[in-house]
Formats: C-alpha cells, sequence, structure tokens
C-alpha cells in the first residue's frame, strides 16, 4: 500500500506560542512521499468521541519525523496537546495536492493568519532548497501568538499592534509591496476565509498569481464523503473537494460565500 | 468455519459490507485498506443525471455521530458505468449498486440501463434519503410508494434486490412487510435519522439544509431496535446497518435478527474499520465454538415471559 493508515509514535510535543504547539511523529515513509500543502488525517482519540478525524497540514519533515502545529480550538485540539512522547496517534495521509511551488515565479510571498502558518515552515525550506527568494506576512491576534520558527524575512502584522504592523496582514502586505520593488511575486496563503477572501481581492486587484490553501468540515479526508465541497468557476462542475482536489486552489477559481465561518 | 451467505441469486463471502456513501466507488478507500476482504461494497447512491449535491456546509459532528447533508452529490448513471464500474468490477467482493431518483419510471430507467452490464450481483434501493427536495424521503414514508418500486423494480430483474428503509416513520415493519409481499429478496436498515445543530455564535442553523442526517454510534440502539422490529415482522433477510464501529457492534445486529450488515460511518473514522471487523467476528466465532455465522443470526436470548411479538407490538404502540 503506497498510502499509510497507521498509529505512529508521537516523538516530541512542544508549546511553541500561546496555546499553540508542534507535535511530531515518526514515519520514514509519510517522511518520504509528504509535500508542502499537503494534510494528514489524524485520530484524537481511541474513544467515540470526537468520532472524525482532524485534517491537519504538514508542518515540516524532518529526518524520518513529521510535524504538524496546532492551534487549542475545541475537542480535538485539547486532546492532542494532551499527547506525551511515547503515545500513539493513528494518522492517515498523505492527504491532497501540493502547493504550486514549482510554478515560473521569482519570488514567494507567504501570506499566513493565526494557526494558518501551518503549512509554511516546510514550504519555505522546500523554496529555500530551490533558492526562490520568500518573503512572510504573518499576522496574529497578539504578539504572543505568533510563529515564527521556520519562517523567513517575516513581516508580523497583529489585531491589537503589540508588534508589527498594527491592522490586518493585507494592509501589511500592500504597504511593503508597494514600497519594494520584487520580482515576479506569487503569493501562498493560508488562514481563516475572511483573510483568505481579502487576499484573493487584492492579488486580483494587482493581478499576482495566487494560490489558497484552504479549510473545510471533512468527515474521511479521501474523497468518499463528498462532506467538503468548495465553490468554483470552473465550467458545469459547481463544487470541487477540498480533500483530493485541493486543499490548494488557484485564487482565481475559488467563490466565498457569506456561510464560509471564520 | 463458514462466513458466507447467499442473498438471492448473490453470493457474499462473508457478512460484511461497506454502505452506501461511506465507501464511494471502491477506488478511493483502496490504497488504505483491503477491498477485497470485504463481503460486499455498496456503491454511492447514483441518479439518472449528475448531481452537484447540497450547498456547503454539508457535515457536523456531533456526539458519537455526525450529521450530514450530502444530497446526493453522484456522478450520475453515464460516468458511474463509464468510470466507476470498469474498476469495481476487477475486484473480487460482491459489487451492489444503491440507486436513487425521484420518480418510480427513474428507478425503473436506471435499473434498465444497469441490466445490460456485467459485475452488478444486487440493487440496493435508496427510498429513503432525508437530504433531497424532491423523491427522497417522500418514497420511503409512504408505504404504497415502497410497495409500487418494489413491485415494478422486481418485474425487471433476476438479480437481488434489497429496498434499503427509513427509520423515519412509525411502522417500519410495515415498510418490511411491503417489500417482502412485492418480492424484494431483502431489505436493509437503517438509513440515518433526521437531525440537526445549531451554531450558537451565528445563531444559525449548521448544515446549509437546515437539518441532515445523523449517522454513527450514536444511532446504533435505534438502529438495533428497528432491526429487532423487523426481524419479528418478515421472513426475509435483513442487513443491518447504523453506528457500527466494532466487531462487537456487528455481533449484536446478528443477534437482533440481522443476516449481514453494513458498516457506514466507521469507514470516515478508519478506511480499515470493515476488514477489522471481519477479522475481530472470526476470532470470536472460533473463540465461541461457532462453526457457521449463521447460528448468530436471531439468536437473541429473551427470557420466558417476555414474548418477542408482544414486545415488539408494545414498542410500535408506544412510537404510534
Ligand atoms: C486541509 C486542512 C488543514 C488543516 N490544518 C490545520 C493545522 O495545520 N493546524 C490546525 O490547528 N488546524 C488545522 N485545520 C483545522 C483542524 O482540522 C481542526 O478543525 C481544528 O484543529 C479544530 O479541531 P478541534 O477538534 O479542536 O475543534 P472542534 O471541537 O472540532 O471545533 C471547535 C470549533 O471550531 C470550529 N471548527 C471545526 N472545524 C473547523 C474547520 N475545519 N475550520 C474552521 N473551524 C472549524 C467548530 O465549528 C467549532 O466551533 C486544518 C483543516 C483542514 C481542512
Ligand atoms: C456522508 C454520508 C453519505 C451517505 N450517502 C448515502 C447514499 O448516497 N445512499 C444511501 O442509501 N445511504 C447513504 N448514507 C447512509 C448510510 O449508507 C447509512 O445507512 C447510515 O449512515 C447509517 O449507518 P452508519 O451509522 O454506520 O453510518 C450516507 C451516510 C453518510 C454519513
Ligand atoms: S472529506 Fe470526505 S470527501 Fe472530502
Amino acid at each position: 500500500m503506497s498510502l499509510i493508515n497507521a498509529d505512529l509514535e508521537v516523538t516530541s510535543i512542544a508549546q511553541v506560542a500561546e496555546e499553540t504547539y508542534a507535535l511530531r511523529f515518526h514515519s520514514p515513509e509519510l517522511a518520504a512521499r509528504l509535500k508542502p500543502g499537503q494534510f494528514m488525517n489524524i485520530l484524537t482519540s481511541e474513544a467515540v468521541e470526537p468520532l472524525l478525524r482532524r485534517p491537519y497540514s504538514i508542518s515540516r519533515v524532518e529526518g524520518e519525523e513529521c510535524e504538524i502545529l496546532f492551534s487549542l480550538l475545541g475537542k480535538g485540539t485539547h486532546i492532542l496537546a494532551q499527547k506525551r512522547v511515547g503515545d500513539h496517534i493513528g494518522v492517515v495521509g498523505p492527504l491532497g495536492n501540493t502547493f504550486g511551488y514549482e510554478k515560473d515565479f521569482g519570488t514567494a510571498i507567504i501570506v499566513a493568519g493565526g494557526i494558518g502558518v501551518a503549512p509554511f515552515p516546510y514550504l519555505t525550506a522546500e523554496l529555500q532548497r530551490r533558492e526562490i527568494p520568500v518573503i512572510t506576512f504573518l499576522g496574529a491576534r497578539t504578539t504572543a501568538r505568533v510563529v515564527r520558527d521556520g519562517l523567513t524575512n517575516l513581516e508580523v502584522a497583529t489585531d491589537d499592534g503589540s508588534e508589527g504592523h498594527h491592522g490586518t496582514v493585507i494592509a501589511c502586505l500592500d504597504e511593503y509591496l508597494s514600497a519594494h520593488e520584487i520580482d515576479r511575486p506569487m503569493i501562498f496563503a493560508c488562514g481563516p476565509n475572511p483573510m483568505l477572501k481579502a487576499t484573493q481581492e487584492y492579488a486580483r486587484e494587482k493581478q499576482l498569481p495566487c494560490e489558497l490553501s484552504l479549510e473545510s468540515e471533512m468527515a474521511c479526508g479521501i474523497g468518499i464523503c463528498q462532506g467538503c465541497p468548495i465553490e468554483k468557476h470552473e465550467g458545469e462542475r459547481k463544487y470541487s473537494l477540498v480533500c483530493t482536489d485541493g486543499p490548494c486552489f488557484d485564487s482565481n477559481d475559488i467563490i466565498f460565500h457569506e456561510h464560509h465561518h471564520a | 468455519m463458514n462466513t458466507s451467505y447467499s442473498l438471492g441469486s448473490m453470493h457474499l463471502k462473508n457478512r460484511v459490507l461497506v454502505a452506501s456513501g461511506t465507501f464511494g466507488y471502491g477506488n478511493e478507500a483502496a490504497p488504505y485498506t483491503d477491498v477485497n476482504a470485504l463481503g460486499g461494497i455498496v456503491t454511492k447512491s447514483v441518479s439518472w443525471l449528475p448531481r452537484q449535491g447540497n450547498a456547503p456546509t454539508r457535515i457536523a459532528e456531533t456526539p458519537a455521530g455526525m450529521l450530514n447533508s450530502i444530497g446526493l452529490a453522484n456522478v450520475g448513471i453515464d460516468a458511474f458505468i463509464a468510470d466507476k464500474l470498469p474498476f469495481l468490477r476487477k475486484l473480487d467482493t460482491s459489487i451492489i449498486v444503491n440507486i436513487a431518483a425521484s420518480s418510480t419510471d427513474e428507478y425503473i430507467d436506471i435499473l434498465e440501463r444497469l441490466e445490460d452490464e456485467d459485475g452488478i450481483e444486487a440493487y440496493e434501493i435508496n427510498v429513503s434519503c432525508p437530504n433531497v427536495k424532491e423523491g427522497g424521503l417522500n418514497f420511503g414514508t409512504r408505504c404504497d410508494m415502497t410497495e409500487t418500486i418494489t413491485r415494478e423494480l422486481r418485474k425487471r430483474t433476476k438479480r437481488t434486490l434489497i429496498i434499503k428503509l427509513t427509520p423515519n416513520v412509525t411502522h417500519i415493519a410495515d415498510f418490511a412487510k411491503a417489500c417482502e409481499a412485492e418480492g424484494a429478496d431483502a431489505v436493509s436498515l437503517i438509513n440515518t435519522l433526521v437531525g440537526m445543530a445549531v451554531n450558537i455564535r451565528t445563531r444559525r442553523p449548521v448544515l446549509s439544509t437546515i437539518t441532515g442526517g445523523l449517522s454513527g454510534p450514536a444511532i446504533k440502539p435505534v438502529a438495533l431496535a428497528k432491526v429487532f422490529q423487523v426481524y419479528s415482522a418478515v421472513k426475509i433477510p435483513i442487513i443491518g446497518i447504523g453506528g457500527i464501529t466494532t466487531w462487537q457492534d456487528a455481533i449484536e445486529f446478528l443477534l437482533v435478527g440481522a443476516s449481514a450488515i453494513q458498516v457506514g460511518t466507521a469507514s470516515f473514522r478508519d478506511p480499515d474499520a470493515a476488514v477489522k471487523i471481519i477479522h475481530g467476528m472470526e476470532t470470536f466465532c472460533r473463540e465461541q465454538g461457532v462453526e457457521d455465522i449463521q447460528e448468530l443470526v436471531g439468536g437473541l436470548q429473551i427470557d420466558a415471559g417476555v414474548a418477542a411479538p408482544g414486545f415488539v407490538k408494545a414498542m410500535e404502540k408506544e412510537q404510534a
């Protein structure tokens, strides 16, 4: 079997920012296969509560270890935060498509909101390996929430002004791009939907190529349940599945609606 | 030990199938589990035309369960035959095609279209989807319509005909009796229960369709009782569905009268769940000295003084 459905050993768990954790597990098979942008579906508990797996972006691959980043939100993440070295977690993956980091562009502009930072340490590592310049715009509620590790050329924006730019990450991005000459930029964004929508509008206005990594409620993560649709401008076909057609989409293809929660 | 079972003209190598809508068309889960170990695959409901399904949000997790309002998103009969069937046909497991429609004629058209295709052993007729506007649950909650559909489809196929019943009715046994009278080979139950979830911050329903179908461990007790009720009412075999997550759950369903079972939501938690259930059941039977799994079917012991039919009547009265 080419894909993984296994109980894997937790090799480290550490708090990396306020209510935010990095969890690593051992899997040479996954480490060899995972690509930036992909995710894994993780069973947080053997009990039937919470019933469904939770999708997590791959944040880093080092040697035979894979890492995820998560912040406390609800049932699943509270259980994950209690895991200790030596515990086992059920992992299905690698899932989804990758960022288009092999496309032809000059500079990667990473835009991350909150825990949307998760896929970017891995993308950054891959881009650096290819010697592509990276500039990272990070939006967070407050400075205690900022995850910096694994990122490069950081520009921070906080809601409360406790660090960097006071305001949204898009304002910060606009200010920077207006003041600097950048070689053929391409935007990669992940975060809450209102931020992604703003990024989409900004990229459209400035005519910059842009990829968004989306979230959706997922049950299976492998294209079976049809539970994770995203509306697309794509001829006759109205919906695509975030789990198998995504989670990374060309920003121009996506239609955001009000019901997409923050 | 014998685990095989014949259901009409279909021969199942074991009693464990995967439920419609929870295993796609077989190919998606194939990298994660041994699909050839399964007794059978019931495919996602197919309709005549492709269906996009409902707007998001389509799923919500609930205590020990989930709600869905997928709305029968499927590729439609042409693409099913062209793109999905060739893979399914090659598998060493029984293929049961689940059919959904919004009129009796549409059911007939789909079945007739499939009759020309080989590699299909049975049809499961979905008269009970709670998530579509036209047809859907309407058929399954009207006994006369369930009857008509069964009769018309029976006339047109020698393949195994299974009618999938909804729990969203007062007397599910009446529907099973109607299917039996019209020549169905088996009934499968239950489809999802109508349920709802509310987001207290936005003060809105979580699902775009307001209500959706509840599945998973939360519905297992309801499903067991429905299988038990139907077992007392009909002679045709019953396929038990609802919250089956472990082999112990599966054995419970056999004891209350199911001849086979389907694993649904559990495959989302673990694409290998059904195969684990097969192995667990075999180990249990070996330990218990059970030589043929058939011994377990309807093997529920009820103490003297509690006559099963009376109990069922009392249950039905209570629900009426
Ligand atoms: C492709 C993909 C990649 C993801 N990567 C990461 C990641 O790297 N790190 C990370 O922390 N999270 C990630 N998520 C979100 C993650 O899967 C969980 O939803 C999140 O961790 C909450 O789980 P929980 O059990 O703690 O919360 P729950 O108890 O499930 O929910 C708590 C609250 O959060 C809301 N919620 C639940 N699921 C989502 C969701 N998918 N999107 C938005 N709100 C939701 C619920 O409505 C509820 O109000 C990703 C999601 C997807 C689809
Ligand atoms: C996401 C989802 C999609 C479903 N789609 C179908 C379908 O297309 N046709 C059908 O007959 N039943 C469908 N069902 C119902 C299941 O086949 C099954 O009857 C139900 O989920 C109860 O079993 P469970 O608790 O084991 O999941 C679906 C269920 C879920 C959760
Ligand atoms: S999560 Fe099941 S199809 Fe995408």
